[in-house]
């Protein structure tokens, strides 16, 4: 009972006008602290719902789940939001920066939903606009960036809070190769630095920058299994 | 969370969407504008209109004729003219035995007729006035003299006449002495008084009458025997109430009249008159201001709609918030803060120019009309008019807010 993440028969079943629809059917298994997992499937597999509940962006219809050996069943809306602010940081594929608003704001913004103010704001936000190498950019506006900018910067405002995990959901999906290897390259220096990552994707490729894969299809996991050979996001690489 | 923060995300939507703003705004300025200057101009109204009752002096005690309760107007008021108040009633008032408090007091006919100079005609209030109207009225010559007590039962076709009908009628020259028509009957001009200054609303502008004998006004212009009303300065304010009932008694023994319930006269004092006034006044200054908040009602409406319309357009970045650990009441308050921040502009701005048109028709009124119009902003006003603006972008922003608020973040992201 020490695993990072825990989850035992996490289910979700989405209720639309009377139907039941089942997106996870009780899944079971156990992340790690440090590791790169990577979640893959089809679309309408059930890997986004999963990544969704593992973020607590959304509750499980039934099953356990367990973060840090933390039971979070029944808490309320108030301590999950906590916990996405403290434990967890996203990475979405249409990065969700907030427009009019400065690189630096962007990365601030965890910082300013956690209560306890903190004196070094400035300090922990620079330093994770560093670990991107978008400090040189943090007066520009999220909108005059590029778009492998923008998502490095949305991976420092992931990182900011230093989350226990942080989760990416197809985080290369919108951007060009290049920049797709710079994110991958990044995510790859965090899981390096002892960061866990978990990386929801439909592309085998990308899958395999991390370290395990979890494969879905129809709300099951059809196969779980460490990478045999993983391959390392490097310069003149070609994404997809 | 700093509060600076959703102030400054409301000023940075703000600009974003100029004109909208502007719009939405718009309605809360016009409503916190209009109730400021209706405010303004309701205090400056009553103020001039206090002014002139206070004019006439608050040591007088009237007598007009026929009964009213205390709070009702005069039936004078309602055009019925009324004949059982004659000069005798008036002479029997001045009496030290039967009402020893009175100082001077003073009988009038009013009536308004076509004058004659030089072939030139005109219309203007005449007021057949005993001699003691100088006195109870504090007026005060400029040149030339008023009434002697003889001239209020003789018929001498004379005529003293108010400082603007002087400048109307007779500009530069010189008045006295001259002949004057009245109602084509020929007077001579003996005084002209001096400018008594708050002039308006028909009574007591001796500015703008012409004053003849009473007897003259009654025999030769009007053919009547009644007096219109007739005044009385009371030497000592606190003796008004006696004088009152005095005079009351009075009345009653020259009407052979045994029962206060059928009396024919009314007895009125200036400060029941104010008070009276001012309860007029006040509601009526109450109505326009209902009339303006019904504005900024409608102003408070039109922050609803565009609040809504902003709590969809940011679903997603309600959403991000959401993710990143904004808690459901931070949103809520970020949305009040920003309705409020925008109400707060509406109303500072709508407050200046309140206070821009108040001013500005306090300027027009003085110098275009001459009436002694006070340019009044009471802070009282601009603090509730600011007040209420916060309040309205808080009432009128909670469904919005709350609406935002519950927004669920995995929805929110997931809305294109």
């Amino acid at each position: 009972m020490s695993s990072l993440i825990q989850v035992q028969n996490l289910t979700k079943v989405y209720e639309n006008e009377g139907v039941l629809t089942p997106a996870v059917k009780a899944v079971t298994f156990f992340i790690e602290k440090g590791e790169f997992v990577s979640i893959m499937g089809p679309s309408g597999s059930g890997k986004s719902t999963m990544m969704q509940m593992l973020g607590f962006l959304d509750r499980p219809s039934a099953g356990k789940y367990f973060l840090e050996d933390q039971d979070v069943g029944d808490f309320s809306d108030d301590e999950l939001a906590e916990i996405r602010n403290k434990k967890i940081g996203f990475v979405f594929q249409t990065f969700n920066l907030l427009p009019r608003t400065t690189v630096f704001e962007n990365v601030e913004l965890p910082l300013l939903y956690d209560y306890k103010m903190s004196k070094d704001n400035f300090k922990k936000v620079m330093e994770a606009l560093r670990s991107v190498g978008m400090e040189h950019r943090k007066d520009y506006f999220s909108n005059q960036l590029s778009g492998g900018e923008r998502q490095r910067v949305a991976i420092a405002r992931a990182l900011v809070n230093s989350p226990s995990v942080i989760f990416a959901d197809e985080p290369t999906g919108n951007l060009d190769s290049k920049s797709g290897t710079q994110v991958m390259k990044i995510l790859q220096n965090l899981n390096d630095a002892g960061k866990t990552i978990v990386l929801v994707t439909h592309e085998t490729f990308t899958a395999e920058h991390g370290k395990r894969i979890i494969r879905m299809k129809d709300g099951e996991i059809v196969s779980d299994e460490p990478i045999a050979n993983r391959r390392f996001a490097t310069e003149g690489e070609l994404l997809k | 969370m700093r509060l600076t923060d959703p102030v400054k995300i409301a000023y940075r939507n703000l600009v974003a969407n100029k004109f909208r703003s502007f719009l939405t705004i718009l309605g809360i300025i016009i409503g916190v504008g209009s109730v400021i200057l209706i405010m303004a101009i309701g205090g400056s109204a009553q103020e001039l209109i206090l002014d002139q009752v206070k004019g006439v002096g608050s040591n007088l005690v009237g007598v007009l004729p026929g009964a009213s309760d205390e709070e009702g107007p005069p039936a004078q008021a309602m055009g019925i003219i009324i004949t059982t108040f004659t000069y005798d009633d008036f002479l029997a008032l001045m009496e030290r035995k039967n009402v020893p408090q009175v100082e001077s007091g003073v009988a009038y006919v009013q009536s308004t007729q076509t004058v004659t100079y030089q072939n030139t005609d005109s219309s203007v209030g005449i007021m057949g006035v005993t001699h003691g109207l100088l006195d109870v009225q504090d007026i005060e010559l400029a040149e030339g003299r008023f009434f002697s007590e003889e001239d209020d039962i003789g018929l001498s076709r004379i005529a003293v006449i108010g400082s603007k009908v002087k400048e109307d009628i007779f500009g530069s020259e010189d008045a006295v002495n001259r002949k004057i028509k009245i109602k084509k009957e020929t007077f001579i001009v003996v005084g002209v008084l001096k400018e008594k200054g708050g002039a308006g609303f028909g009574m007591d502008s001796s500015d703008d009458s012409i004053f003849i004998p009473l007897k003259t006004a009654q025999k030769i212009i009007l053919g009547i025997n009644h007096i219109s009303f007739a005044r009385f300065k009371i030497e000592n304010v606190d003796e008004i109430d006696s004088a009152k009932e005095d005079i009351a008694r009075t009345m009653r023994e020259e009407h052979d009249i045994d029962n206060s319930k059928d009396d024919d006269f009314s007895v009125r004092d200036t400060v029941s008159a104010l008070d009276t006034l001012k309860n007029v006044t006040d509601v009526l200054k109450y109505f326009l201001l209902t009339v303006g908040s019904i504005s900024l009602l409608v102003g408070g409406v039109g922050i609803m709609n565009i609040m809504l319309i902003s709590v969809n357009q940011r679903i997603r970045e309600v959403g991000l918030r959401k993710a990143v650990g904004a808690k459901n009441l931070t949103i809520l308050v970020q949305f009040l803060i920003e309705s409020a921040t925008i109400t707060l502009i509406g109303g500072m701005v709508g407050i200046t120019g309140g206070i821009f048109l108040a001013y500005l028709i306090s300027a027009v009124v003085t110098n275009f009309f001459g009436y002694n119009w006070e340019f009044i902003v009471s802070g009282q006003s601009v603090i509730i008019a600011t007040l209420v603006s916060i309040f309205i972008g808080l009432v009128f922003g909670l469904y919005p807010a709350r609406k935002a608020s519950r927004i669920s973040p995995m929805e929110a992201l997931r809305y294109e």
